[in-house]
């Protein structure tokens, strides 16, 4: 778990501010199949690496981010707000 | 008790004599000593007893690592258990009690165990007290916990407060010996940010016992002359008494700052302790090493203690170690004690030298004994003699002290607390630590001896950090180094010879050579089995001492190296850490602050009895005269809603404005029932579902304009709704054009409810509150008293009468509720408290977070209709799935006894009539449940399978914890106005 998070609005910030969703995954269409619904709703991949997840600024800019970090070597390779798109800012 | 305070020399301040106490008796000190300082130079020598045997234990180090000399410091809610004697600066006034031991220290009947060691070695727990299991919690833990044991904490609260802090540097530099402070001066005349935390209340480590000159200047002077220039930077902040404890991600560094455990009354304006999160660019570890114990019989007997601790006593703190020392050697370390020592004028009956080739050391007279061992010490409280091996022949020489040179282990613990696996040099002789992740280690951390080679690595290592991050650096001449003895790398000795008695490995959990042996016999020999079969490394000192030793004795055992036994897994906290500093802050009411509504003084004006939500204080009832019990006041309000008129403080409820040209679009996704066409000046109850089809919340929400919306949300709920609102425009519909924005605490929101309401609100609102002109489910923004304030109205009732919600500016609640009691007054206006209000929705089958469990859909509550069919919303998808919309679902129900004078509790299930009280035949629970003085009896709310075709049929309600069984019959969830004329009137 990385100690402090690159939000692109508000900086370095530790993570105590931040409030994790989960795995950044795009919903599905309203009328997608069952199993593609089943799949965003429930299952995750858990990967041993790489993994983008929304996070929540929630005692600060209270924007939704996208964080890209490594589960094995907790790196935090950046974050990009999530509806303001753009890079992902190291 | 004689002293064995030198006449002259250290760095004490003989001119400040301190008083202090141990075990009740007093004793004196100087200003610059430690507590173990003090009690050696006062002689007490036995300082505590051991964790399983009780041995008699003295002062072993003069550092973090100490194993033995663990104290109790004050009284009362400043009691401090385990205290390290060794790292406890001494002030006047102190208190200090030893532990472990009854009656008395020096008589100690838990020394017993010492005899029943045979029954005690390594693997006792799980041999001794597996069967019979009963036993365990009975006798065996009981007698372990009294007999073993370390200090007790004190159930007293902590008068002191600690808080917590933020640093940020280039460059942090654990450690302020030679090292560190060549390091940090390095970087600081580089102009980097500079942060250097040393664990001590002196910086200089090793420079401050040395006899050795730098550059013609004594150590310690050498030293206070680094920290002066240091101290010119403004860059460059020095943090003493500061243990460096945990290294963590994105390089933040962990560390406790001991600022006023050393003073008898600490300034209550300041903490006593301070915890710092420190993120450092890079970080140079120049944390020196532990000098090794040697694993002999008698080892722990006071008197013994490590060559450099006997050293740091003599030399920094003038105090003698006895009369006459012996040193029992692996390296030349030894020889600068030996010579230090005679200097002193303390006889050194021999120096025992375990290597056959060891050199001669000018200008020591003492006896040197090579190729030799010390197999054996021996005393009771106090080392008396010691039995030396050498040409297979032993000698007993009689001496009052011994010190133990095993050569060094690097202090590399943080280095490899994030998955750095220390790797074994035989170069060495020691475990060294990989450069990782922009930490390097350097100095006798990174396995380098002597001053002048300590200044240099230190210099090298803080200059490679800082020409990384881009500055450059200029490295410092290192100084002229005179006297320093320099140990080369010498063999470790692990398994010494002709051993008997207890030779200790971990002294702290009383582990001892044998115990280890016994693991490897037992097939435990693997190092983290050994650990947790022997229970070595496991203290409070995590090993600082030991592990290396039982390292050593595994590989021996195992015929192997080292490097292939491997070390156990290192982990924070380096030394032990305080709740009180982890906790800063944050404990009581700064922990779990309270919430107040806007009217809190109002309802307490008026004398409500309040309740803890979450934070919020809400009013519950508001007792009368002559009411005994609360039942009689909920009761007495409840009914006057129903007649009269009631006001109800809601405005703990969330409040969250939506706005914005797309505000409609967005909430018709966020609720499952339809909101696009709204009009303008109406509420509306919405449902919140999850994406998996679940129902999250519920509350009303009211469009104010075409593009202004007003919500609100369940109290417990406020904060989720808001983050999960927050998601779904901008994660999920980032192209609607919306804003948030919570205002819970901007309105003070009064329910006011009751058949008389609209008379007494007439009275305060402007506008026509006729049926006609305002009617069920209006909202609007309105003018009150004459147009002086402005408020929001909302005609919207929980309690199932007619009823209104208002809300003002919250700084104006107190005023507005006080109007409308006074024009309430005619119309027997009373408050209510939430008790009250949750008895009248029950009433009218409302439902709450009760029913709203996480497991129910809307059509389980009865909302099948109001579910909308529109292209997209929260949940849409999962919701149509085949469990959800499967029959034999929990549908709500309503519940009464069929004696009305019986009763049944929330929670409790429902079983057919006649069925077994099994869970298999569960029907169902019940998920609220009130008296209700309409009903006149109990009523409830339940989730029935198949519920709402169940009406009218005879169940059983079963509470299993308690034993009871009620019969009931089930019914509508609606007791009061099935027709809603209440609502409408
Ligand atoms: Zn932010």
């Amino acid at each position: 778990m990385a100690s402090r998070v690159p939000c692109p609005h508000c900086g370095l910030r530790p993570k105590e501010e931040f409030t994790i969703k989960g795995a950044a995954l795009p919903r599905p269409a309203p009328d997608a199949g069952e199993a593609a619904w089943i799949e965003y709703v429930y299952l995750r991949e858990n990967p041993r690496g790489a993994y983008d997840e929304f996070w929540h600024h929630t005692s600060g800019c209270r924007r939704w981010l996208v964080v890209s970090r490594n589960t094995l070597t907790h790196d935090v390779y950046g974050a990009r707000d999530v509806a303001l798109g753009g890079e992902t800012q190291p | 008790m004689s002293s064995y305070r030198l006449p002259s020399g250290g760095l004490v301040d003989r001119a400040a004599s301190l008083a202090f106490t141990f075990d009740g008796k007093p004793m004196q000190g100087f200003a610059g000593d430690t507590l173990a300082s003090a009690l050696l130079a006062n002689g007490q020598r036995l300082v505590g007893r051991s964790f399983k045997y009780h041995r008699p234990r003295g002062v072993l180090t003069a550092g973090a690592a100490e194993p033995n000399a663990l104290v109790t410091i004050g009284t009362g809610g400043r009691t401090e258990p385990n205290t390290r004697a060794t790292m406890q600066e001494l002030y006047a006034g102190l208190e200090a009690t030893s532990q472990n031991r009854w009656p008395s220290l020096a008589f100690d009947v838990g020394a017993v165990n010492g005899l029943l060691s045979p029954f005690l070695g390594a693997g006792f727990y799980y041999k001794t007290f597996m069967w019979p299991a009963g036993l365990w919690e009975k006798l065996y833990e009981p007698f372990i916990r009294k007999a073993a044991g370390l200090g007790r904490a004190t159930y007293e609260a902590d008068p002191d407060s600690y808080e917590k802090c933020w640093a940020h540097c280039d460059l942090l530099v654990v450690g302020a010996g030679v090292t560190g402070l060549a390091a940090a001066l390095t970087a600081a005349r580089s102009g980097a940010r500079v942060i250097v935390a040393d664990e001590h209340a002196r910086a200089g480590g090793d420079l401050l016992s040395t006899t050795a000159t730098l550059d013609g200047l004594a150590g310690p002077a050498y030293a206070d002359a680094m920290l002066r220039e240091l101290a010119s930077h403004p860059e460059v902040q020095v943090l003493p008494r500061a243990t460096v404890f945990g290294w963590y991600d994105g390089g933040v560094f962990g560390a406790v700052e001991r600022v006023q455990k050393h003073v008898a009354a600490p300034d209550p304006r300041r903490p006593v302790e301070r915890l710092w999160r420190i993120a450092a660019r890079r970080a140079v570890l120049a944390t020196g090493a532990e000098e090794r114990p040697l694993v002999f019989g008698g080892n722990d007997i006071p008197g013994v203690m490590t060559a450099g601790a006997m050293r740091t006593y003599l030399n920094r703190h003038a105090v003698a170690p006895g009369r006459r020392a012996a040193v029992f050697t692996t390296n030349d370390s030894g020889y600068a004690l030996a010579g230090d020592l005679e200097r002193a004028g303390v006889e050194v009956a021999a120096v025992i030298d375990s290597r056959p080739d060891a050199l001669a050391f000018p200008g020591l007279r003492a006896r040197v004994i090579r190729e030799a061992v010390v197999s054996d010490a021996h005393g009771g409280r106090e080392i008396q003699a010691v039995d030396v091996w050498a040409d297979g022949k032993r000698e007993r020489i009689a001496v009052d002290s011994l010190a133990m040179a095993g050569g060094f282990n690097p202090v590399i613990a943080l280095a490899c607390q994030r998955g750095a696996k220390p790797r074994w040099s035989d170069a060495h002789g020691a475990f060294l630590a990989p450069d990782v992740d922009g930490l390097s280690l350097a100095g006798a951390a990174a396995g380098v001896t002597g001053l002048a080679a300590c200044f240099e690595s230190g210099v090298r290592q803080a200059s490679a950090a800082l020409s990384d991050l881009g500055f450059r650096p200029t490295p410092l001449a290192t100084p002229v180094v005179e006297g320093d003895v320099v140990p080369a790398p010498a063999p470790p000795l692990w398994m010494i010879p002709g051993v008997k008695g207890k030779a200790f490995v971990d002294y702290q959990n009383d582990v001892h050579r044998a115990d280890l042996d016994l693991a490897v016999r037992e097939g435990y020999g693997h190092v983290e089995l050994a650990k947790r079969y022997t229970t070595n490394g496991m203290a409070t000192d995590q090993g600082k001492l030991s592990n290396v030793n039982a390292i050593g004795l595994l590989a021996k055992a195992r015929g192997v190296s080292p490097g292939e036994v491997g070390t156990t897994t290192f982990r924070p906290f380096y030394t032990p850490v305080s709740f009180g500093a982890l906790t800063g802050a944050h404990h009581g009411k700064h922990f779990q602050p309270v919430r107040k509504s806007p009217l809190h003084d109002w309802a307490a004006r008026r004398g409500a009895v309040f309740v803890e939500t979450g934070l919020w204080y809400r009013s519950s009832w508001f007792p009368r005269d002559g009411e005994t019990t609360w039942r009689q006041s909920v009761d007495r309000e409840v009914l006057n809603v129903r007649a009269n008129v009631g006001l109800c403080d809601v405005s703990m409820l969330g409040k969250i404005e939506v706005c914005g040209p797309d505000a409609a679009e967005f909430l018709n996704r966020v609720y499952c029932n339809g909101f696009a066409k709204l009009p303008v000046g109406k509420a509306r109850y919405g449902l919140m579902l999850r994406e998996d089809g679940f129902i999250y919340d519920d509350g009303t929400t009211s469009r104010l304009a075409e593009d202004r919306y007003f919500m609100t949300t369940t109290t417990a709920y406020a904060a989720g709704v808001m983050t999960h609102l927050e998601f779904c425009a901008q994660a999920l519909w980032p192209e609607l054009d919306v804003r948030l924005a919570s205002v819970t605490d901007q309105w003070a929101q009064m329910a006011v409810a009751g058949p008389k309401v609209r008379e007494v609100l007439q009275r305060v609102v402007d506008e026509d509150l006729s049926n006609a002109a305002f009617p069920y489910l209006a909202a609007r923004d309105v003018s009150l008293f004459g147009g002086r304030l402005r408020g929001r109205l909302f005609r919207i009732s929980f309690s199932g009468e007619l009823a209104y919600e208002l809300a003002v500016p919250a700084d104006y609640g107190e005023s507005v509720a006080d109007a409308l009691m006074q024009a309430g007054e005619p119309f027997g206006i009373q408050p209510y408290g939430v008790e009250a209000l949750g008895v009248l929705r029950i009433e009218k089958g409302h439902v709450t977070h009760n029913e709203i469990n996480g497991t129910v859909v809307p059509a389980d509550l009865g909302f099948a209709r109001m579910v909308a069919d529109k292209p997209d919303f929260v949940g849409k998808r999962m919701l149509s799935r085949e469990a959800l919309v499967a029959p034999g679902r929990p549908q709500l129900v309503g519940l009464v006894p069929l004696d009305p004078a019986a009763s049944f509790r929330t929670g409790s299930h429902v079983l057919s009539k006649g069925a077994a009280a099994t869970l298999e035949n569960d029907q169902g629970y019940v998920t609220s449940t009130a008296f209700s003085p309409h009903v006149g009896s109990t009523i409830g709310l339940a989730l029935v399978k198949n519920g709402a075709s169940r009406h009218g049929e005879e169940v059983l309600v079963w509470n299993g914890l308690r034993n009871e069984m009620t019969t009931a019959r089930l019914t509508s969830p609606v007791f009061v106005d099935p027709a809603n004329e209440k609502l409408h009137a």
